[in-house]
């Protein structure tokens, strides 16, 4: 293929910010355009931007650098070029590449810049903009935004009707404001607005890494703890040039594998809830527990949180502590089989669940879906698959795949990777190799970037950090999983009625907090 | 059918029998209060103010102080002391009614207290709370949620989450209290009836928990709103959780683990 280059390199792996191609925005722009045209995907675009007194600030060539990171789900690698922006705008890649469209948002959030042309420009947190003075909307610099006050988009019609609900919802769940469209029953948009979560966290990480740092990651998303804080371990160990012992590497399998059961099987729970079929909703909350106490057993945390530390994992796996686990894991495994099969059985199960909700293959292409939502939609996209890293290199977990894009098809997902993930860590359990839990890590390579990719539940976790002179982090940009997905939702509920959105939403189950930052 | 009921056979009874009958067992590994040796401390050592990620433990001429409220139980001031001064217990028991109660020596812990009698006799056998998350990470609300299951069932003591503010007798606040959600904080607070009560639930509505030097956010729930019971941890177990709002109800006197004031 002709036309620019972007550097290769392999999931949790560094290489020095020299050898990243500085390529004008439109060589940017075009190897982004191709390589997601031929089926690549963007896994992170983001803009950095200097503190206000670092000397990059008055540099030639603009003060915004914008990082693209597209993954070759076939080959393995990931593909990195950067650019930096003359002035205050540049042509939205949106119009060509949908995926870019959220994080071109982002970038005319956080960076004050204006991505010309992009079909729906909008803040996606509802913060101020991290360059003083320079604001996308044009906003004044010193009042707050207030979230969710932003023009939405309004279908006009007689018997038209616009449905509003949050950020307060009904249900211990977190904030978020959703507008529906509708006509009579029928949705015929929604649009969804968060931010109410934004904690800021990645600017609490630049500068870092601090004592602070591990448990902002541990909270970036509280279900996705396992995940978020591995990716975050992989990128240290890869810019210290670290090897991670072999033990450490399977317990941290494990411990992902238990946060990904949990889950699915507490949501598999939910969504029968949510039809009225109290069976397995009663008994998956009961066994969701067993599983998030089996991951206290590995390290006093229900959440894991303590358990993954840059070098390996905080706390030791001793044999007999495995054995308990590898028990517990036989009891929670048939149990969760047999509540989740009840689903399968029963016929107004079933019956809601088939045909609602529906993303077509071609959407999830287009907007960039990840993890099981998309995999439901028959495209067999798993970060341990294509991009294996630690334990995932040394064993192979088959990628589970539906093709009806529905509800029943996430719910058939998870229910089939619960099996998965239960086998493979009673696998892991037999045989843990005789290593330390952990070794130490020296200090971060200097002027450095370094990618890690990680299969959380909801799918893929992102984590880029680059570094400055010192190997302190000058950018560390985090993207979970829900960000790729809420516009999923949106989706599926176009054309569905409005008394489904409870059961979509759930057979997506996204973070406020990991979308919010 | 047939086999839904046989699986109902087989999952069987799962509620707990606490507080009637001995508390859930916690894992070996669980940290709940901390013990505190001051004896052991070397002579002007700081490795466990210096390790605290939160600022949670401070130095004393009568030794290491952890403010409950702060920390996270994470727990590198265990690893980073030289003498094993500061451990965890698997004790659970720790919300309390004051903020500054929250500040550890060792002392034991002022639990909380139950409500004033005239609250206590309109809530003690009813309480219904509208739950408010305000930035958290959705652990301390899955860990909330928990108590809904029929493990926990916390419908055997009259306590509900309710979809309304205005069907609620108060709030369980999670998060720290983004800029974001203030508005709403502060909204659904008024749209309760009074008289009201506010539970803050994890470390980040106690004090801002790993967010506590964000601008983004407010240091806690107190900003808000007045707090009647502090529950710590990131996140509290749920059997955390459920020993403060008993003990906010009176109803945990009886069995005499309730500590003296
Ligand atoms: S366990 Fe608590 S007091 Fe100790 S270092 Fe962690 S946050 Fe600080």
């Amino acid at each position: 293929m002709s036309g620019p280059r972007l550097a290769t390199l392999r999931n949790g792996s560094a290489l020095p910010l020299a050898a990243v191609p500085d390529l004008p925005f439109e060589d940017l722009r075009d190897a982004v355009v191709r390589e997601t045209a031929e089926g690549n995907r963007l896994v992170s675009f983001f803009a950095s931007v200097p503190e206000p007194a670092s000397p990059a600030s008055s540099r030639a060539g603009g003060e915004v650098e914008l990082l693209a990171v597209v993954a070759d789900d076939e080959e393995g690698t990931l593909g990195v070029g950067r650019a930096r922006l003359e002035g205050e705008r540049f042509p939205s890649l949106t119009p060509a590449c949908p995926q870019a469209h959220w994080f071109e948002r982002e970038i005319a959030e956080q960076a004050g810049v204006v991505p010309a042309g992009h079909p729906w420009l909008k803040p996606i947190r509802f913060h101020s903009s991290w360059r003083e003075g320079h604001d996308a909307w044009g906003r004044p610099a010193l009042a707050h935004p207030v979230p969710g006050v932003t023009d939405f988009y309004r279908v006009e019609g007689e018997e038209v009707h616009e449905v509003a609900v949050g950020p307060v919802h009904a249900g211990v769940i977190e904030p978020g404001h959703f507008r529906f469209q509708c006509h009579g029953e029928e949705v015929f948009h929604l649009e969804i607005s968060l931010g109410y979560q934004h904690r800021d966290v990645e600017r609490a990480l630049a500068g870092g890494p601090h004592k602070g740092t591990v448990p902002i990651v541990e909270t970036i998303a509280g279900d996705t703890t396992v995940a978020h804080a591995w990716a975050y371990a992989e990128v240290v160990e890869a810019l210290a040039g670290v090897a991670v012992p072999a033990r450490a590497g399977a317990v941290r399998g494990v411990a992902l594998e238990l946060e990904r059961l949990a889950n699915h099987v507490g949501d598999l729970g939910a969504l029968a809830n949510d039809v009225g079929f109290l069976p397995t909703a009663s008994f998956c909350g009961r066994i969701r527990g067993d599983f998030l106490n089996m991951t206290a057993l590995l390290c006093g945390s229900r959440f894991g949180r303590g358990l993954i530390r840059p070098g390996g994992v905080g706390f030791a796996l001793e044999p007999e502590r495995a054995g308990r686990l590898a028990e517990r894991l036989v009891a929670g495994r048939r149990d969760a089989l047999e509540a989740i099969g009840l689903l399968w059985e029963t016929a107004s199960v079933t019956a809601r669940f088939e045909g609602t909700g529906v993303v077509s293959p071609k959407d999830a292409e287009e907007i960039g879906l990840v993890g099981p939502a998309a995999r439901a939609c028959g495209i067999g996209r798993d970060v341990r698959h294509d991009h294996p890293h630690g334990i995932y290199r040394y064993v192979h977990l088959p990628v589970v795949t539906a093709s009806t894009g529905d509800v029943a098809a996430r719910a058939a997902v998870r229910a089939a990777e619960v099996e998965r993930s239960a086998d493979f860590v009673a696998e892991q359990l037999a045989a843990l190799p005789e290593t330390p839990a952990r070794v130490p890590v020296g200090p971060l390579a200097a002027d450095s970037l370094a990618v890690a990719l990680v299969e959380g539940w909801r799918g893929e976790v992102c984590h880029v950090a680059l570094t400055d002179g010192d190997g302190r982090f000058r950018r560390y940009k985090v993207t979970d999983p829900s960000f790729h997905n809420w516009f999923g939702l949106a989706l599926a509920l176009r054309g569905e009625e409005i008394s489904n959105f409870p059961l979509c939403n759930k057979s997506f189950n996204l973070s406020y907090c990991g979308h919010d930052l | 059918m047939i086999k839904t009921l046989l699986a109902r056979a087989h999952q069987g009874h799962r509620t707990l029998a606490w507080p009637d009958g001995p508390p859930p067992e916690l894992p070996d590994r669980f940290r709940g209060l901390p013990a505190i040796d001051a004896a052991r401390c070397p002579d002007g050592c700081r490795a466990c103010a210096d390790a605290c990620p939160t600022e949670a433990v401070s130095l004393s001429p009568a030794g290491p102080r952890v403010d409950l409220g702060r920390c996270l139980f994470c727990p590198e001031c265990a690893e980073a002391c030289p003498e094993g001064a500061i451990s965890f217990t698997r004790d659970y028991r720790l919300s309390v009614r004051r903020r500054e109660e929250l500040v550890f020596s060792g002392e034991p812990l002022p639990l909380a207290t139950s409500l004033e009698t005239e609250l206590r006799r309109l809530f003690g056998r009813s309480l219904r709370l509208r739950q408010v998350s305000a930035g958290g990470c959705n652990a301390c609300e899955a860990d909330v949620n928990v108590l809904s299951t029929l493990v926990w069932d916390v419908g055997r003591f009259g306590i509900q989450m309710v979809a309304s503010p205005r069907h609620a007798d108060g709030l369980l606040i999670t998060g720290p209290v983004t800029r974001n959600m203030e508005l709403a904080l502060r909204k659904t607070w008024d749209a309760v009836p009074e008289p009201k009560i506010v539970i803050a639930v994890g470390a980040c509505a106690i004090a801002g928990g790993p967010f506590w030097q964000s601008p983004e956010q407010l240091g806690g729930a107190a900003a808000v709103v007045p707090v009647d019971l502090f529950v710590p941890g990131c996140p509290p177990h749920p059997a955390t959780i459920l020993d403060g709002l008993l003990r906010l109800l009176g109803r945990l006197e009886k069995d005499g683990r309730v500590a003296a004031r």
